[in-house]
């Protein structure tokens, strides 16, 4: 018989009892879904009529589908590109924002708007006119003497418009950095300056190491939201062009609702929470430390 | 030196940061000839006609009804979430109960699974019991406690409210219940704003949810009408009523934000870290 060390009067059910709207809500939106997409990714269904069971069809078909192969080469380049330039951009901002100086909350109050409007609507449009032939971009291009570019024209720059929106928007990621550094007891600091520590030396040696962990938080949650980019791509270049910025998000969404390939678009949707999870995975073993949060 | 140095790179950012939104507003008064070949965001003239303009929109409903839309979706949403979240927060953080680990770990999963991926099969689950095209799929999950990131700030603050004052309001007399609604819950209240800030923030800006649920026009949320527009009017026509209408549509997030901007930014980085 397991002990609930629990205050005295409070049964073992009291706890479960007041997380019973997330035990509905893990079976609904987090199981259900999880289940029910792998089953569907085995059928052949149109959303109309009733599915026909196909196996590992889908999964199989995904492999050659080149398609698939494309999108998922576009998401992972996506990643590689945004995730180390996000965690650069915030944390190299935040360290600007953590020296005393004047007029600290301005700066963090203005960079940290477009991280809330971010995925607004508005702002992909916004976006979208700002990147045109003759957008703001360009006249910005043309004023230091360089040649406009075709941004939505040419598959070289197309991701770049995704990746510095994504980037436009760091402000959150920089306050959790901001907060860890705060929490830096100074001394250290003053003890690395008395040891005549430059500030480079003491970033690495001081700094870098005990921001690890935020660091890889940080990594995770990025990770995860540029793997499922879905918004971004569908409403400023439609994934276009030659595909260049056609990512796994919109293919799930095209397939459902464009081709009506319902049983292929979830088969996909598993494949992309699998291709989430195991990175996640590496990304833990890699750093070789689980964390150790649970209340 | 070093300090002029660590200034100049802030200003630069931040114009990088602001000058965008700066040109937005000022681009909605702006002739299409204009717009594309002055790069300053200042208007030669300013006419408000625009912005009547936009507001009546070309989908056959003013943005006013599409602000109601929203708002039907926001108001419950955020509420839900709020008292679910809290419920859920407060049974993890205090108590101990059997498969806590278990469903411990599928809150982080949940937290961790892509919207896109859960999307489908939801889609195919209202389908089935027929509410699509209704509010209920945007605004019925929040019930259930199932944004996992609510629920993880929410148990963090929980755990920096000492325990004895729990134990005393027990000795009081008080169950659990009353203990959370009397005594932690005014110790969160930061926390509480904050869950339903970012509530309001995220269902504004919620397009993938919208796009996949709702099909009439007539319940068309901002995002949609805005996304609607654009695609009917195109390129290269009234540049600045579709810009226009994407200022109107951004200012219940700048308006929200600068009220609670104070209360809010240093509360979820707390949370987190």
């Amino acid at each position: 018989m397991k002990k609930y060390n629990n205050p005295v009067g409070v049964s073992k059910f009291t706890g479960l009892l007041l997380i019973s709207p997330f035990i509905i809500g893990s079976i609904l939106f987090i199981i259900y879904p999880f289940v029910c997409s792998f089953v569907t990714g085995l059928t052949k269904y149109d959303g109309i009529h009733s599915p026909e069971f196909t196996g590992l069809k889908n999964y199989k078909n995904m492999l050659t589908n080149r398609h698939f192969i494309k999108a998922v080469g576009v998401t992972f380049k996506y990643t590689i590109i945004f995730v180390p330039l996000k965690l650069a951009v915030s944390l190299l901002t935040a360290l600007l924002l953590s020296t005393n100086i004047k007029g600290i909350g301005f700066f963090r109050t203005i960079f940290y708007i477009p991280s809330i409007l971010g995925s607004n609507l508005a702002i992909a449009i916004m976006w979208q006119y700002l990147f045109t032939r003759n957008g703001l971009a360009n006249q910005a291009l043309e004023l230091i003497g360089l040649d406009g570019v075709s941004w939505y024209g040419d598959d070289r720059y197309a991701l770049f418009i995704i990746i510095l929106l994504r980037l436009w928007e760091f402000g959150s990621t920089m306050i959790i950095f901001l907060t860890a550094l705060k929490e830096i007891p100074r001394e250290y600091y003053e003890a690395s300056k008395v040891d005549g520590c430059g500030s480079v030396r003491a970033f690495f040696s001081i700094t870098l190491p005990l921001l690890k962990n935020t660091l890889f938080v940080n990594a995770v949650l990025q990770t995860i939201s540029a793997l499922q980019e879905f918004s971004a791509p569908y409403m400023i270049t439609g994934g276009n062009p030659m595909k260049s910025t056609y990512t796994v998000g919109m293919l799930i969404y095209d397939e459902m609702f464009s081709y009506h390939n319902a049983g292929y678009a979830n088969a996909v949707s598993w494949v992309l929470f699998m291709i989430t999870a195991v990175v996640i995975c590496i990304m833990f073993r890699l750093t070789g430390r689980i964390r150790k949060d649970i209340p | 030196m070093k300090k002029i140095t660590i200034y100049i790179i802030l200003v630069l950012i931040a114009v990088f940061m602001l000058y965008p939104l700066l040109w937005l507003v000022g681009a909605s008064f702006k002739t299409n000839q204009e717009i594309y070949s002055s790069m300053w965001f200042m208007p030669m003239d300013f006419d408000f006609s625009v912005y009547f303009n936009a507001w009546k929109t070309n989908t056959g409903y003013s943005m006013g009804h599409y602000f109601i839309n929203t708002f039907t979706i926001i108001i419950p949403k955020t509420l839900f979430s709020v008292i679910s979240s809290v419920l859920t927060a407060y049974g993890f953080a205090r108590f101990d109960f059997p498969l806590k680990k278990f469903f411990f770990t599928l809150l982080m999963v949940g937290m961790f699974m892509p919207a896109i991926v859960t999307v489908m099969p939801m889609y195919m689950f209202w389908h089935e019991i027929g509410f699509l095209d209704t509010y209920v799929p945007l605004t019925m999950p929040s019930l259930f406690a199932c944004e996992g990131m609510f629920v993880f700030i929410l148990i963090q603050f929980f755990k920096g409210i000492p325990k004895e004052l729990d134990e005393a309001s027990r000795l009081d007399g008080c169950g659990s219940l009353h203990t959370l609604v009397y005594v932690l819950l005014p110790c969160i209240k930061p926390a509480v704003i904050s869950v339903a800030v970012f509530n309001f923030l995220w269902t504004m800006n919620d397009f993938i949810n919208p796009l996949i649920f709702i099909n009439s026009t007539e319940k068309y949320t901002l995002s949609l009408a805005l996304r609607t527009s654009v695609d009917s009017t195109g390129q290269g026509y009234e540049e600045c009523k579709i810009i226009a209408m994407s200022v109107i549509g951004l200012i219940p997030s700048v308006t929200v934000f600068a009220l609670a901007q104070k209360k809010f930014i240093g509360i979820t980085a707390g949370g987190l870290s």
